[in-house]
């Protein structure tokens, strides 16, 4: 086999892995700092994608439609956090999962009412269709770069608004200590409830990147969101770090998998998961005990 | 000492005065939550009677068994499984393959459905316990999709996407006699034969010392660990004797239906016990058999008028999460109490 093929499939591996950080990230900032993990979050991705394919059929620009499906969504997330997900603050750690998981289940029948239970067909703009060609020696798919390349940006956008704003430093140590925070007079809810809508358009985001290179139908989030379990689980619940390089580590762990033996392609990430648990069962960033 | 006093007896009569004023719905909960067992067997006897087909209360009570193995987990342990399906998806394949392939006894399959859902339980509970709390669910979730996977790939043993056909219909062999079991209303209390095999011995490993360390777990980890006991044992333990209910309520569903399909291991089926249990009441040895019937009753309902029935089922979980999270025996048992509390 030739080398260049194999760095190809790194190179797919990598933007796959880059959709594992964007989802990764979301269910791991809204985790870390309302304790709240998102079972919807699949559901989200989901129709992140599909208001992707509506703003498209309306409107037939691939950027608006960037642009748009993240607001929704984000806006989506928002009113779920006021609506549903506050009136279980305080309550058992597992009744938020439990109202969520009942809360995808809404929602994957909705886009079922509306769009059917086929595939819908969602291209990449002409502009990223064509391949690249990379230091001259090989073609790589140019949608396949944006993403990368868009994520980069993403991951570097949260990463100032985290550590470089006063907003970031509360949220930052509203995940060490709401307690604290609370005593010092900042309402803690309307910092959860701003977090949790940037973590909903987050799976938006990845929801819109992902439409064209895998298909759009209702139960898409739901293998993601399993997949994107894993991460957290091998990245280490709320840490940032964590979520992006366990995300990078599962993307290339499947695309070399299908390259040398395909039918192990969709179990590799759970072997790789059963093996983290066995050696570091809090994970690779993962503080042990925390919030177990 | 109490009796000596003037408060004492204000207060006895004051109770007394109380248990006049009770309804007789509140004195029939009470004594159903008292004696669970025989009105479960009671309701047992009556629903082939009152659900619109005799096959839909051998679903009923199937599934009902699932969410009672499920229960011993959620309920009485307190850890949200995601992953029940591997359990009850491994006990129908195992004794699908069995009846075509090894052995036509009924008793045999289900007995290796039994074990194989046990053992499954066994290794990945192991490596689920090593996590609690929202990790666990997270964990079994994974790992139950990843025996989805073999499954789907391993056409050769599970057939994939096709699933199992053609599973056998053997007779039943009761002391050397072999008895027809394939009419709807024979095989409804075949099953309630193993259901009812299962509550009692559920209810025996509760009602045992261990069963009272299980709900120390749930209440409280730490406190139970000081006491001595190895609290990730425990937990373990619960897990198998779970799955083994898991793996057993799914070779009756292979029997049920001759046909074993992949979504026996999919996620739906976990998230599907889940639904019926919260739904019926956690923790309460009824809730599990009330979810289920509740829960298989308005699918066959709506399923007639829409495919998309779950958009009223999904709402009114959700209802129930956000405002009666005891589910429905649970909250009926809250009212009867509450009731009581307050003088009537």
């Amino acid at each position: 086999m030739e080398w260049t093929v194999i760095v190809m499939q790194l190179f797919t591996g990598l933007s796959l892995g880059m959709l594992y950080v964007l989802l990764a990230l979301g269910l791991s900032i809204i985790f870390g700092l309302l304790t709240v993990v998102n079972f919807a979050h699949g559901a989200m991705f989901m129709w992140g994608a599909y208001a992707g394919v509506a703003t498209f059929a309306i409107t037939g620009n691939f950027w608006l439609a960037l642009l748009i499906s993240p607001l929704v969504i984000g806006g989506y997330g928002l009113i779920v956090e006021r609506g549903l997900i506050r009136p279980l603050y305080g309550r058992d750690i597992n009744y938020p999962l439990l109202l969520t998981f009942g809360l995808q289940l809404i929602m994957i029948e909705i886009v079922r009412i509306f769009w059917g239970t086929s595939d819908q067909p969602f291209s990449a703009p002409p502009s990223l269709s064509n391949p690249i060609e990379i230091f001259g020696i090989f073609y790589f798919p140019s949608y396949r770069l944006f993403i990368i390349g868009i994520t980069l940006v993403i991951c570097l956008i949260l990463w100032i608004f985290l550590e470089k704003t006063n907003l970031g430093l509360v949220i930052r140590a509203g995940t060490r200590d709401p307690l604290m925070v609370r005593a010092l007079g900042i309402d803690m809810r309307r910092i959860w409830w701003l977090v949790f809508g940037i973590g909903s358009a987050l799976a938006g985001i990845a929801g819109i990147l992902a439409a064209p290179i895998r298909s759009v139908f209702p139960e898409m989030g739901i293998a993601m969101l399993v997949e994107c379990f894993a991460v957290v689980v091998v990245g280490g619940m709320g840490s940032l770090k964590g979520a992006i390089l366990s995300g990078i580590i599962m993307g290339e762990a499947i695309s070399i998998t299908t390259l040398f033996y395909p039918q192990m392609a969709d179990i590799v990430i759970f072997l790789v998961m059963a093996i983290v648990l066995l050696i570091r069962p809090s994970g690779l960033f993962g503080k042990a005990g925390l919030l177990e | 000492m109490k009796e000596t006093t003037i408060e004492g007896i204000l207060e006895i009569k004051n109770q007394e005065a109380r248990a006049q004023q009770h309804g007789w719905w509140q004195r029939l909960i009470e004594i159903v939550s008292r004696n669970p067992l025989v009105f479960i067997f009671i309701f047992f006897i009556i629903i082939p009677f009152i659900v619109p087909y005799k096959a839909l209360a051998t679903q009923i009570i199937i599934w009902g068994l699932f969410a009672l193995g499920y229960n011993v987990c959620l309920g009485y342990t307190g850890m949200l499984s995601f992953g029940h399906a591997a359990y009850f998806g491994i006990g129908a394949y195992t004794a699908a393959i069995v009846l075509i392939r090894l052995w036509e006894n009924i008793w045999f399959a289900l007995f290796c459905g039994l074990l194989m859902g046990a053992v499954m339980a066994f290794i990945l509970g192991y490596l689920c316990i090593k996590r609690r709390g929202i990790y666990f669910a997270m964990l079994t979730l994974a790992f139950a999709q990843l025996l989805y996977f073999i499954g789907f790939q391993w056409v050769d043993l599970t057939g994939g996407d096709n699933g199992l056909r053609n599973i056998p219909a053997v007779p039943l062999s009761i002391f050397g006699l072999s008895v027809d079991i394939y009419s709807p209303l024979r095989f409804y209390f075949f099953v309630l034969f193993f259901v009812a095999l299962s509550l009692l011995a559920i209810n025996l490993i509760l009602q045992s010392p261990f069963g009272h360390v299980l709900q120390a777990v749930r209440e409280n980890d730490q406190r139970a660990k000081s006491c001595g006991y190895e609290t990730s044992n425990v937990r373990w333990l619960a897990f198998v004797i779970s799955g083994a209910i898991s793996g057993l309520a799914g070779g009756l569903y292979a029997l049920y239906l001759h046909f074993v399909g992949i979504e026996s291991l999919y996620w739906t089926t976990s998230g599907q016990v889940v639904m019926m249990t919260l739904l019926g009441g956690m923790g309460t040895f009824i809730g599990p058999f009330i979810g289920a019937g509740v829960f298989l009753y308005i699918e066959d309902t709506l399923s007639v008028i829409t495919p998309n029935w779950m958009i009223f089922l999904g709402p009114v979980f959700v209802l129930c999460v956000l405002f009666f999270p005891a589910g429905i025996w649970g909250t009926i048992k809250d009212l009867a109490t509450r009731r009581r509390k307050w003088g009537g």
